[in-house]
């Protein structure tokens, strides 16, 4: 009986969120996640920096990190719930930019994004699900990453929001 | 009346430490002791890293974990979502020793943990930038089951609160075949690479209060073969 009940007892149990997905003609799936700037940084990793964040931080002032810029989010759902956490990765090598996203929603799953270098004039970037796992192993699509100002007394303040638009489409592999 | 009951709280007892023992030392639990990428004639990607929080740049997680994050400022991860969740970010050093690049993981304990068949596990995933080579994705689902066994819970029943020895196990357990992590290159030389890795732990120390001590992790990701195209000998 003592079996029984351990093997029907979950380890652990994952608190969920509802996913907020908006269906899009021949578009996929959208959802929006958002990072709120300052709050929801967890680390700025760059090297020099006057003011490292979090207080403490000793990044490595090598130059092989020079030119690489490490930073952690929390990220929120449309309810501005949090619901994962993300990294994003900024360097410039010879081969030029390179942003990537990892995001990480604990009961859902990851994904590994790729974006494209940023069209001038444009006030957002795109890139692409380079890979995910669990919820998002199937999927393919595009990710927007847009800077949203935030607004204090009328006026633009230094606070804002990350956001990261996603339109993924299932792939399903044909069994026969 | 009361004997029996003495008798019978003493049997759901000692039933439930022979319970408890028969699950923990399971042999119907298999460990993995040698790593498919060890016997490999590719070329493997060798990096390491200090899994103690207070070598790491970056350690956080919820903040009534045993481990404290580091630096102690670090916002946490206390939201009912990510609670189960830890985030690092290391330094990830070549074979060599040398600084190669910067790692950043995210483990979160797994829905699929099952004392019944020997299974203490976490989905984790890598962020790996390597600034003279390129990025890496990685994702695997690990066992710390024999971890605990050898480790955690010999550091419990010590006397000291801690445990010192050597101990190396794989702790990659899937999602690929043969129990290997997925790795999707995203730049550099890894560009759209395909490929699969082990993560392995190193032990020295580990302490009741501080969690890893001294330790070592170790990523090895196999790489593809280049592909060679022919092309006519000049005559």
């Amino acid at each position: 009986m003592g079996a029984t009940a351990i093997y029907f007892t979950p380890v652990v149990d994952q608190a969920r969120e509802r996913s907020i997905i908006e269906v899009t003609p021949n578009g996929g799936n959208r959802e929006v996640f958002h990072a709120n700037i300052p709050d929801d940084r967890i680390v700025v990793g760059a090297p020099n920096q006057a003011e490292p964040l979090p207080r403490g931080l000793e990044w490595p002032n090598d130059d092989l990190f020079a030119n690489t810029r490490t930073e952690l989010f929390k990220v929120r759902n449309a309810n501005d719930i949090v619901v994962g956490v993300a990294s994003r990765i900024a360097a410039s090598s010879s081969e030029g930019e390179i942003v990537e996203w990892t995001f990480h929603l604990p009961a859902r799953g990851s994904g590994y994004v790729l974006m494209r270098p940023r069209v001038a004039g444009q006030p957002f970037r795109t890139g692409e699900l380079r890979s995910g796992t669990r919820e998002f192993e199937n999927f393919v699509g595009e990710v927007t990453e847009r800077w949203v100002v935030g607004e204090q007394g009328g006026e633009e303040s230094l606070a804002g929001r990350i956001e990261l638009s996603t339109r993924f489409v299932a792939l399903f592999e044909d069994e026969s | 009346m009361t004997r029996q009951i003495l008798a019978l709280a003493v049997g759901i007892l000692f039933g439930l430490v022979i319970v408890a023992a028969v699950f923990f030392y399971n042999p119907f639990v298999e460990k993995q002791r040698l790593s498919p990428i060890a016997v490999t004639d590719k070329e493997v990607v060798h990096l390491s890293y200090s899994v103690a929080a207070t070598d790491a740049l970056i350690y956080t997680n919820d903040g009534e974990s045993r481990v404290s994050p580091n630096p102690p400022r670090v916002p946490q991860l206390w939201e009912p979502t990510v609670r189960h969740t830890t985030a690092t970010v290391n330094i990830l050093n070549d074979s060599r020793g040398r600084p190669a690049g910067i790692g950043v993981k995210f483990s979160s304990e797994s829905e699929d943990s099952s004392i019944l068949d020997g299974k203490a596990l976490v989905n984790s995933v890598w962020h790996i930038y390597l600034p003279e080579r390129g990025s890496l994705f990685m994702q695997q689902t690990e066992n710390y089951w024999s971890y605990i066994q050898d480790i955690v819970f010999p550091a419990y029943r010590s006397a000291g609160d801690n445990w010192r020895g050597n101990w190396i196990g794989i702790i990659t357990a899937g999602p690929g075949p043969l129990g290997l992590a997925w790795v999707a290159g995203g730049s550099g030389d890894f560009t759209d690479m395909d490929t699969s890795a082990v993560e392995v732990l190193s032990a020295k120390a580990y302490t009741v209060k501080q969690g890893p001590v001294a330790m070592t992790g170790e990523l090895s990701i196999e790489l593809p073969p280049v592909a060679v195209s022919a092309t006519e000998q000049p005559q």
